[in-house]
This record gives C-alpha cells, sequence and structure tokens, in this order.
C-alpha cells in the first residue's frame, strides 16, 4: 500500500485556481465549502508565491486525536476521513488542523454548524464505494477507481502532485536539483514530519 | 623624459582594461546560453530564485497567512503548526487536568468524610424552631443556576472523556446521537446559565463583601477540622470564597462560551483555541469546586440542605454561626421574615 501525500510545488503554481473548481465540480461541494484553495503568500511582492492547500492527511492527524467521538479514520492508503453521520459539528477539528481544511456548511450561529466538510483525498467516506449515498455525503470516490485525486490530475503546470509519498517527493527532488532552487513541500513538516531534503 | 615610460605603461594599462572589458561583454551571454540557467536581472539575482522559503517563514511566524480568492476569509491561513500545540493540550493536559481536578476533589471529600463524618449540629445549636434563610427567589435562582450547572457540566465531561469512558460502553453511533443532543444541550443552557450568574451577583454581592470576620474564620479553618465554627455575617468567609469562585469562574465560562458559540466573530484562530484553554481549564476547577460545595450543602453537614430546600434553618443554629446577621435581622435592618426580640435562645 502506498502512503498518499500531496506536494504543492509553491514554485509552479500560477494560482489558476483549477484545482480549486475541479475539485468543487467534481464533487458536487455545496455553496461557501472550499475543500481545497490557493493561497498567495507575499502578494504583489518580490517572491511572491502561490500554494494550493487542502487536507494534507497528516501523520498523526490532529483533527483526529481532538474529534469528541471519534469519527475520524485512517485508511490502508494512509488518507483521513471521517462519518458524516458521527460528526457532531463541534468544530474542535478546524482548531487542531494546520492547514485550515475542516469546512462547515453554516457559519457563525448557536453552534450548530452542521457536519464538517473536507478534503477526502477523493476516495469517499465509510459508507460502500462509489454509492449515490457516499456521493451525496464525500463526493466521488476516485481512488477507488484507481484514479488519484482530481485536483492534481487537472493542474495545468504540474505544480500540485498526489499519489505515493516516496514518488512526489523523488519527482520534486529531481526538480528542486535541475533548476536549482525550491521554496519547500509546503506543510510537510507539520503534516508527516519530514521534510524533503535535496 | 621621465614621463615618456609613465605614459606607455598608462597606456598598456588602458588596452589590457579595455581587453578585459570586451572579453567580459562576450563572455557573459556566452556562459549563460551554454550553462542552461535562469536569466539574470542587471543586478545579477535570479528573481525567479528568491522566493519565500516555508521553513525560513515558520521561523518568523506562527502562522502563514496570504491572499484567498474564496470568500471564506478563514482559507487565508496557510498553515498553523500550533494546532499541534491545541492537539496536545487537548488530548494529553487536559484529560489529566480535569482528572486530577475532579477524582482528585472526590478522593478529598471521601477522606474528609471518613475522618470528620457528618457535622451534626451540638444540642445547643438546636431550637427547634426556624428562620428563613433564602427567599424563594434567592432558592429559585440558586437551583436554576445548579440545574444548569450540572446539565453544563455532564455535557462539557463528554466533550473529554466521553469517548473515552462512555462510547466503548453504548458503541460509536450511539454516543455521537447522545453527544450530539448533550453538544445542543451545552449549548442553549450556557444562556440561563448566564442569566442565573447575573441574578445571583445582584442578590448576594452584598452580603459576599470581605468583611472583620473573615480573616479569624480563615484561620479557624471555619471549623471544619475541628473547634467550633468562628462567627460569620449573612455568609463566612468559606461561603465567600465559594460565591466569588462561581461569579469569577462563571464570568471566564460565559466570556469564553459566547466567543465559542460565535465561531470568528469575536475573535481569530489563536483567539478560538485560547477561548478553549480558559473555558476547558476554568471548567473543571469549578466542578471540583462545586463538588465540595455539593458535598458540604448535602451529606457533609446535616440541617445545611434546609437552607435552599424550603429556605429555613434552626434559629439557634443560625445564632451560633451567623451572629451577625441574625443580630442585624433582628434589628429589622434587612429585608424579608425577621426574629422578633426575644426569640433567640441565649447561647
Amino acid at each position: 500500500m502506498a502512503r498518499m501525500k500531496f506536494l504543492c510545488d509553491a514554485d509552479r503554481c500560477i494560482e489558476c485556481n483549477a484545482c480549486v473548481t475541479a475539485c468543487k465540480n467534481e464533487h458536487d461541494v455545496p455553496w461557501g465549502i472550499n475543500r481545497r484553495r490557493v493561497v498567495t503568500l507575499n502578494d504583489g511582492k518580490p517572491g511572491e508565491r502561490s500554494v494550493s492547500m487542502a487536507c494534507m492527511h497528516c501523520t498523526n492527524p490532529p483533527c483526529a486525536a481532538v474529534c469528541p467521538v471519534d469519527c475520524f479514520y485512517q485508511t490502508a492508503d494512509a488518507v483521513v476521513l471521517h462519518s458524516k453521520e458521527l460528526c457532531i459539528g463541534c468544530g474542535y477539528c478546524f482548531y487542531a488542523c494546520p492547514f485550515g481544511a475542516p469546512q462547515y456548511p453554516q457559519v457563525g450561529n448557536f453552534g450548530s454548524r452542521g457536519k464538517m466538510d473536507k478534503c477526502t483525498y477523493c476516495a469517499g467516506g465509510p459508507e460502500a464505494d462509489n454509492t449515490a449515498v457516499e456521493y451525496a455525503l464525500y463526493g466521488r470516490n476516485r481512488l477507488a477507481e484507481g484514479k488519484l485525486p482530481m485536483c492534481a490530475e487537472m493542474c495545468s503546470t504540474k505544480s500540485l502532485m498526489a499519489g505515493d509519498g516516496e514518488v512526489i517527493a523523488q519527482i520534486y527532488r529531481e526538480r528542486v536539483l535541475k533548476r536549482g532552487y525550491g521554496s519547500g513541500a509546503w506543510g510537510w513538516r507539520t503534516a508527516y514530519n519530514e521534510d524533503i531534503s535535496v | 623624459m621621465i614621463a615618456q615610460p609613465i605614459t606607455a605603461r598608462l597606456l598598456c594599462s588602458a588596452l589590457a582594461a579595455l581587453t578585459l572589458a570586451v572579453l567580459l561583454v562576450f563572455a557573459t551571454p556566452l556562459s549563460a546560453q551554454t550553462s542552461g540557467g535562469q536569466p539574470k536581472s542587471p543586478s545579477g539575482s535570479n528573481p525567479t530564485a528568491s522566493s519565500v522559503n516555508e521553513q525560513k517563514l515558520l521561523q518568523e511566524l506562527d502562522r502563514l497567512s496570504g491572499r484567498v480568492t474564496v470568500p471564506n476569509p478563514q482559507l487565508a491561513m496557510l498553515e498553523q503548526p500550533q494546532g499541534r500545540s491545541y492537539q496536545s493540550f487537548h488530548e494529553r493536559w487536559l484529560p489529566w487536568i480535569g482528572g486530577i481536578a475532579v477524582l482528585g476533589m472526590i478522593a478529598i471529600l471521601l477522606v474528609f468524610y471518613l475522618w470528620r463524618g457528618r457535622i451534626r449540629p451540638t444540642p445547643e445549636e438546636r431550637s427547634g424552631r426556624a428562620v428563613v434563610r433564602f427567599s424563594a427567589f434567592e432558592r429559585l435562582n440558586h437551583w436554576m443556576m445548579a440545574t444548569c450547572f450540572i446539565v453544563l457540566a455532564v455535557t462539557g465531561l463528554n466533550y473529554v472523556y466521553g469517548k473515552r469512558l462512555l462510547m466503548p460502553l453504548i458503541g460509536a453511533e450511539a454516543f455521537a446521537d447522545w453527544s450530539q443532543w448533550a453538544k445542543f444541550a451545552h449549548n442553549f443552557i450556557a444562556w440561563p446559565f448566564m442569566l442565573a450568574l447575573l441574578l445571583m451577583f445582584i442578590l448576594w454581592v452584598k452580603d459576599n463583601i470581605p468583611d472583620r470576620y473573615d480573616a479569624a474564620w480563615l484561620r479557624a479553618g471555619g471549623g471544619l477540622f475541628g473547634g467550633r465554627q468562628p462567627p460569620a455575617e449573612r455568609f463566612n468567609a468559606g461561603q465567600k470564597l465559594l460565591f466569588w469562585s462561581v461569579i469569577i469562574g462563571g464570568v471566564l465560562l460565559s466570556v469564553s462560551g459566547v466567543i465559542m458559540l460565535f465561531p470568528f466573530a469575536l475573535v481569530d484562530l489563536q483567539g478560538m483555541q485560547i477561548a478553549q484553554y480558559v473555558h476547558a481549564i476554568t471548567a473543571v476547577v469549578l466542578t471540583a469546586v462545586i463538588l465540595a460545595h455539593i458535598y458540604i450543602g448535602s451529606l457533609g453537614m446535616e440541617g445545611a440542605i434546609g437552607a435552599m430546600t424550603t429556605g429555613t434553618v434552626d434559629q439557634a443554629w443560625a445564632y451560633h454561626h451567623h451572629p451577625a446577621w441574625v443580630e442585624r435581622q433582628r434589628r429589622g435592618q434587612v429585608q424579608g421574615p425577621t426574629i422578633g426580640p426575644g426569640e433567640v435562645p441565649a447561647s
């Protein structure tokens, strides 16, 4: 089994937001919820970089640790998924998540924020693979179809990579060696407690 | 004649410099083309390579934020490694702090009960006549707060200990259903709790200002560890400590709780985390304090519960423990039912 990870090569990201749109379209994500977004750092200044960020599917995920109803689980591919049947919408996972991945359909009321929604690595949820109920709750299960996440597949500059951590780390390492610079594997130290040494 | 060699030397130097310059002019684009490197700016730096670097940014900043084109402003936060600190507080520290506070207090109360037993009034503290200690409104407000506090404490402890203690017993789905209702109860019962807190402050603050009896009462340990209970006004120093614990703790819980009820309306992500730290620690400490209050008000002291049920206590008991209050009542300086002159037995 592979250890699935995301890697955004910020030196290639052109902030086209195709990953954001692809994700929304693939999963019929409701209004107001963004499972993935592109954050631009140092906008308009020298050294500006854009990073596409979603759930990083952490090792020892903080969301799963703080969840009061234990609704999270990790698949054999190390993808972090959750059960919307169990979720009570308390919001703890958002405070714990280093990447702001958990989203809630309602905001700013008496704590009834609705069931949490987040990136599933295009791997659905606990329901049976590719069923209507799974699609309605979590979106398409591309991993069960043998496909990689839509965001990375759509990336026009191949900045966003998804797949086995070893493989995408090697691709990134070769890129950095060839072009002579790299702004880092964003989020890897926080998510996986490792960095890509070049 | 001396000038000639100098001129020749200067000419030679100038020629050499010119040759070098020409060589450099041709050599620079040549090397750039062959090495396959990045185009260089006039300053010689590579603007593409000089970008923000994640590890350097994280050394300087706690959180990385930028600009997003999606409407949710919370998503402008790219990375907050302190989420791991929140995780460590929530899962490593809080269960221990809460466990030590709550179980520790229960253990202390158990030891106290086994050692001291039930504190009973002495024969001279029994007159058989009742005196009103708390008005109906005071009692109603007390029980509103008590009911709210118990609901809030149980549903609050469920956030931390439910998955550890209850979930293995009833299963994940039943536990999730219960927790959903517990969350609603926690969020809505918070409002009558805050109302009761406000009313309690208004009703009792005037009787809880420190006075001349408090130091002696505290020095004697309130008579809890043997000896007579020192005299007091309407409330003794122990009751005052409880009152101020409830008021200060209640305000901390209310402020941090309202912040959590309206996520990001008042504070940012770090503020939300701090609100949880304050809320959780205050809650477990206050729960321990209230456990002691429940004990001494019911099992620990015979006759004490009457003050909050029927609202009356024995006149002689009141005179022994709260002589200044009884005197004040007798002089008619307090509102409500009073004790007539001569009704208080001589001690």
